[in-house]
């Protein structure tokens, strides 16, 4: 077997970064929903919870977004001035959001007394949670819908109609619940009290419906919305087994929470939305943006590709053992806690 | 407003309020682990105190710095996207590494502020001590790749395109070298002149104070010795400037004429239409001598370029004096510290010291923001200097006074909030170590 080639070799680099950025930025991100979520007794609790479990971690799960920027404008230039040009307005609106979330986090955490003032800053960090990831789900639709352009006949035939339709903004709500989903699965495993646990339980199970429901819609407007990517979608090899192996996933974590199976929840959740990345990619494999910038027609010269690719490997090096070490000093106490029996 | 306009003054805004943020997340992390360490050496527990309050004031910047920086990263392409398709390929490589700091500086960050009763001291005070580390690295490589816009190198200028490109060349820019020198110790020197002045400002109020002492040491210990240090590091990067961007040179002294044995000036108002710089203090041969190390030396004025590749000159040669000012009081204020300790009185004891130290707060940032107008502005008409013109790189989206004007309200209210957070913390620690007995102080 050939050795896949630079420009695959660094698509993929790219694809593991944004598959990170799902599975630790997004479950950040509906940490937020939740937040905004909070209801009943416990909401305080539930609040709290939340807040505790992303503190020390979402600016570290945060920086893969940044890896894919960097990644993308040093090796696949084009892709990333034509993206950056025609979906100007919603990237905007998205980088508000992140600007808002972080910062409004980071001043509520500032705050030892509990009162109005945090509460606002939770809200402002709840809304901004909500926000932002529908603003990343029509970026990715509309550089899915083959719809970018650069140039045309007016302002709204570049700037506005390639997002302004209903199946980016269907992959906007797809992506939120997706991320929700996520932090719901993952915060069953952040507390040893049983009804706070059962109470994201229940959201998880919840929010497993809501991504069941969403996949439809976003695949049944794919026809008109992505039709190239739903042609791949639907006629390629590796359809029938990665459909087959998400939807296994999904059952998998349906049926890991409803039998309080958590940490097999977490595996099967993590890896249902990992595939659903990967199937996007796939469908869209070789085009950055459809239809017409590949990874190899927007790829920089092989030098820059080579030493990119070796920095990546070097910083992976260091970066995953810190990242271990990291889950580990905050994630892992809780994850022994809960497997240990119960004494009460 | 014209598009240019507003894209180049939303560029400036998001630059201006980021480099506080980063320069914060630059200089606060090494107070924070020599406090640490302190801390650790000699269990008095005012260091814990100041590295406990010190953190937690640095993690607002730290996290405001993580997302305007994540703003700037798309605002390369969402501003000038031709400029990214490229520049890209050959200055990628600094980008990338810069990624992999920040995820550093990130993750042991979280370790740091979160970790105090997680980890053992030894890891707790590690972190903190990478945080430092890849915080300072991560401004270098950014300052790299700034320094390749104004002396690119690393590639072949064909037709327009770029060819032969040599990422690692493309680092090793003229201006590289100096430039990162410069920002890295002007980080250090501005928040630790920041921090003096705050804790200075409260030992006027409470004298006595160990926990305000100490800080107020370390504090002047990392801003001191920068601030010294610096007008050297300017200097050589003058000298970079005189020999790679002979223009940018040129306005930032207000020279217009070539000439041989140029004068130095300080201060003045240059005159485009006259050609002159009026009202300056001029030292003869001072110019010729400082960039090239000969004071009969011939230093290239505006007139040796066509008019439209003049940068905006009384702005940049403004910005300039302010700079070197800002600078060079910095310098002064660090001498009379080191002039009170060398004859053995405590900095401490002098009103007048302390209030000089007050009054010296806001200058490293003030020089830092005057410092990039001069780099930036004086770069102009270029966005890579003599290769490709800052008109030829913006976006064809219309319209962008409304992001300029949304990113403009939307920072000016987290820079109020981070400031009135922060004076309640300040004023917070007041209540906490007002008594004088160090071993009652910490809780």
């Amino acid at each position: 077997m050939n050795m896949p080639s630079l420009e695959v070799l660094l698509a993929g680099a790219v694809l593991v970064a944004l598959t990170f950025y799902a599975l630790m930025g997004g479950a950040d991100y509906g940490g937020g929903v939740w937040n905004l979520l909070a209801s009943g007794p416990r909401s305080w609790a539930q609040r709290e919870l939340i807040a505790k479990a992303i503190g020390p971690i979402w600016e570290a799960n945060h920086v893969w977004l940044i890896l894919v920027i960097v990644v993308l404008f040093t090796c696949f230039p084009v892709a990333f001035s034509t993206i950056a040009t025609a979906l100007h307005i919603p990237l905007t609106l998205m980088l508000i959001g992140i600007v808002c979330r972080g910062s409004a986090f980071a001043f509520r955490n500032h705050e030892h007394r509990e009162g109005d003032l945090k509460r606002r800053w939770e809200r402002v960090f709840a809304l901004a949670s909500l926000l932002t990831p529908i603003w990343i789900g029509v970026v990715v639709g509309a550089i899915a819908s083959g719809n970018l352009q650069i140039t045309g006949d007016s302002f709204a035939a570049v700037f506005i109609h390639s997002w302004l339709a209903p199946f980016p903004f269907a992959v906007g709500l797809f992506a939120l619940v997706l991320f929700a989903y996520l932090a719901a699965v993952y915060l069953t495993l952040e507390t040893d009290d049983p009804e706070l646990r059962e109470d994201f339980r229940k959201r998880a199970l919840g929010a497993a419906a809501a991504v069941g429901l969403m996949a439809l819609v976003v695949y049944l407007l794919s026809g008109t919305g992505a039709p190239s990517v739903k042609r791949d979608l639907s006629s390629s090899w590796w359809t029938w087994p990665l459909q087959l192996a998400t939807g296994v996933m999904a059952l998998g974590a349906v049926f890991s929470l409803w039998t309080n199976r958590f940490h097999l929840a977490r595996l099967f959740a993590a890896g249902q939305v990992g595939l659903i990345v990967w199937g996007w990619a796939l469908a869209q494999f070789p085009y950055l943006v459809e239809p017409n910038i590949t990874i190899y027609n927007a790829a920089a010269p092989a030098v820059v590709l080579r030493l990119v690719l070796i920095a990546l490997v070097a910083g992976g090096a260091l970066l995953f053992p810190s990242f271990y070490y990291l889950l580990r000093v905050f994630k892992g106490g809780s994850a022994l806690r809960t497997t240990a029996p119960k004494l009460d | 407003m014209d598009d240019l306009l507003a894209a180049r003054l939303q560029m400036a805004m998001s630059l201006a309020f980021h480099i506080i943020f980063a320069v914060v997340g630059i200089g606060m992390p090494l107070m924070m682990v020599i406090a640490e360490w302190r801390w650790l050496r000699t269990l008095d527990k005012a260091y814990l105190e100041l590295a406990r309050q010190w953190a937690q004031g640095t993690a607002i910047f730290f996290a405001v710095g993580a997302v305007s920086g994540t703003v700037l990263s798309f605002e390369l392409g969402l501003l000038w996207p031709q400029f990214m398709e490229w520049a890209g390929p050959i200055i990628g490589m600094p980008f990338s590494l810069e990624g992999f700091a920040f995820f550093t500086e990130a993750i042991f960050l979280g370790i740091y502020l979160y970790g105090w009763d997680r980890v053992s001291p030894r890891a707790h005070i590690a972190s903190g001590v990478l945080v430092a580390f890849s915080g300072a690295a991560s401004g270098i490589f950014v300052v790299i790749a700034n320094a390749w816009m104004n002396a690119p190198t690393g590639f072949r200028l064909v037709d327009g395109k770029a060819v032969d490109i040599d990422p690692i060349a493309a680092m090793q820019s003229p201006a590289a070298f100096a430039q990162a020198l410069h920002m890295t110790l002007a980080a250090y020197a501005a928040t630790g002149f920041a921090v003096a002045g705050i804790h200075a400002f409260l030992l006027l109020r409470d004298r006595r104070n160990l926990f305000h002492r100490r800080a107020l040491a370390i504090a002047l210990a990392v801003g001191g010795v920068t601030a010294i240090l610096q007008p050297f590091t300017g200097d050589l990067l003058a000298k970079v400037v005189a020999r790679t961007q002979p223009a940018k040179l040129a306005a930032l002294e207000g020279q217009f004429k070539t000439e041989m044995g140029a004068p130095l000036r300080i201060g003045g108002l240059p005159d485009v239409e006259a050609g002159t710089t009026r009202y300056a203090i001029e030292i003869p041969g001072g110019l010729s001598f400082l960039a090239f190390n000969d004071p009969q030396a011939t230093v290239k004025g505006l007139d040796a370029f066509p008019r439209d590749e003049w940068p905006p000159v009384a702005v940049v040669h403004i910005a300039f004096q302010v700079m070197v000012a800002a600078g060079f009081a910095m310098m002064g204020v660090a001498l009379w510290g080191g002039w009170l300790a060398w004859w053995g009185k405590s900095p401490f004891g002098s009103r007048s010291f302390l209030r000089a130290l007050v009054a010296a707060a806001p200058l490293g940032f003030i020089a830092i923001e005057a410092g990039w107008t001069v780099t930036e502005v004086g770069r102009q008409p270029w966005i890579i200097y003599g290769v490709m013109r800052t008109t030829e790189a913006v976006t064809p989206m219309p319209g962008l006074v409304v992001p300029f004007l949304l990113f403009t309200l939307l920072y000016i209210f987290l820079a109020t909030m981070v400031l009135w957070l922060l004076m309640r913390q300040i004023a917070g620690i007041r209540r906490i170590v007002s008594l004088e007995n160090p071993a009652e102080q910490a809780r």
